[in-house]
């Protein structure tokens, strides 16, 4: 299992930047809200929080695609389901490296993104906190939604729409912890425990679903 | 194959599709008259009952709202119970289910959504609104959306029915999240007022049609399903005549 984080650590790494591509397209999307809402520096550090939480989930749905989509078509995903370690597993460690690959460097990007949109350090802090706790949750469903569109030809576009709807919890619950942390009355804590709690389930209900996908979509 | 096989005794009986089609024919007729009448009644109650004295004349799209909003969720729950039979029994109707339960389930959440949005404007002064409810039937359209898409993706229908089933299922492991999260998310802007039928809120005025037309609803989609599930067994069965004769004609071809 330790050596199949690190291929795909490496695979994801080597194989022309991907987890640059995705910060590169994170940091895109952010910068082109401006020229959307225009530069007013209030209006952008109130929205702030929001923009990053969409362009996170926006990125890391980016490069879901090709989580199966590269084992299948070099034959390395008939050896992973033959193996003899659960299939759940596999794929749960999978995600992991997903993850450590693309969804980390989202957070590592994220204060630099709050500072260009005049966030104060308490919502910067709180928004790379949640980021943290919530795109492994990302990830963990859009696993799900990659293995049902592994055998598609085509299914890029598809695994974003059918994974977005899925994500939409997270995304409240993320942004909601993120305002409660800046305004004063509403308690941080209980929309940031129901994320992590988000998290857990989905890592448990992702690996699961995508499993059985990648069996039934195999034979 | 002699007559009395196709008696249905049990419910794995239904299994043959041949059994099934027989069953159809016999009981879609009584099934469309029923809906046919019910629908008579529910409507004439509909526009002869008073109509509220605050909301006036509009009180009655909610006899068409209210009973849309409740089918698409149950059209989900079918889905869902279809996907457990695909998934656990491998029941060979249970996905022919699912397939044709989606267009349908789509069409009801439209039109509450739509039935929605005209009673909003003249009551909320607006068309839509990011309400906890409006929010969650939205992403229900979206889901139903998706699945037909994945559905229309895959050529192979029983490998497009074993996956649709597992995004189904985990869709609605979903649906109760989205539905709680945006409550929370969202709770100030129109707490109740959606109306619910939780005992006095409703007056038994309102309530008969309003019951009368959730239950023709209710037998509309059943017959709705009945024929479409018919329709895709019938045209599962024409594309693999169709094979055949186009198998048959390459080897005459071939002799030739």
């Amino acid at each position: 299992m330790i050596a199949l984080l690190a291929r795909d650590l490496k695979l994801s790494v080597r194989a022309g930047g991907g987890a640059l591509i995705g910060v590169l397209f994170f940091m895109t999307v952010v910068a082109v809200i401006p020229f959307g809402v225009g530069p007013d520096l209030n209006l952008l550090a109130r929205i702030g929080p929001a923009i990053l939480w969409i362009g996170a989930l926006l990125a890391s749905l980016l490069g879901l695609d090709r989580l199966f989509q590269a084992e299948r078509e070099d034959g390395s995903l008939d050896l992973l389901l033959m193996q003899e370690t659960p299939l759940v597993l596999t794929v749960f460690v999978k995600c992991i490296a997903h993850w450590l690959a693309t969804g980390l460097p989202l957070v590592i990007a994220a204060p630099l993104l709050g500072l260009f949109m005049n966030m104060d350090e308490t919502a910067i802090a709180a928004t790379t906190l949640t980021l943290l706790a919530g795109t492994p949750a990302i990830t963990f469903i859009g696993a799900a939604g990659a293995a049902i569109a592994v055998a598609l030809p085509r299914g890029g576009l598809l695994v974003s729409i059918l994974v977005l709807p899925l994500a939409i919890p997270v995304l409240i619950f993320g942004v909601s912890a993120v305002y409660a942390a800046i305004q004063e009355p509403a308690p941080f804590l209980p929309p940031f425990l129901i994320l992590v709690a988000l998290n857990l389930l989905f890592a448990v209900i992702g690996p699961v679903a995508a499993a059985a996908a990648l069996r039934l979509s195999s034979d | 194959m002699s007559e009395p096989s196709l008696a249905i005794r049990k419910f794995s009986d239904l299994a043959n599709p041949t059994r099934f089609l027989a069953l159809v024919a016999i009981v879609w007729p009584w099934l469309a008259g029923l809906t046919l009448c019910l629908f008579a009644v529910g409507l004439y109650l509909a526009f002869t009952t008073v109509g509220d004295y605050q909301q006036g004349e509009t009180v009655r799209i909610m006899y068409v709202h209210v009973p849309a909003a409740w089918l698409a969720m149950m059209c989900y729950t079918v889905m869902a119970l279809s996907a457990l039979g695909t998934l656990v029994w491998r029941h060979p109707l249970a996905d022919v289910s699912a397939k044709a339960a989606a267009p349908i389930g789509a069409c009801f959440t439209l039109v509450a959504l739509i039935t929605g949005s005209l009673w909003g404007k003249p009551m909320w002064g607006t068309w839509w609104v990011w309400d906890a409810r409006l929010t969650s039937v939205f992403v229900l359209f979206l889901m139903y959306l998706g699945m037909i898409a994945l559905n229309r993706a895959m050529d192979d229908p029983t490998r497009a029915a074993k996956v649709s089933a597992v995004l189904i299922l985990v869709g609605f492991v979903n649906i109760p999240i989205i539905k709680f999260s945006v409550e929370w998310w969202n709770t100030l802007h129109q707490p109740a007022s959606v109306i619910r039928l939780d005992g006095p809120t409703i007056s038994a005025e309102f309530l008969r049609p309003l019951l009368v037309m959730a239950i023709a609803f209710t037998l509309l989609f059943f017959t709705l399903h009945i024929l479409a599930m018919r329709n895709e067994i019938l045209r599962r069965r024409i594309a693999v005549l169709r094979r055949h004769a186009a198998r048959a004609a390459g080897r005459e071809g071939d002799a030739a």
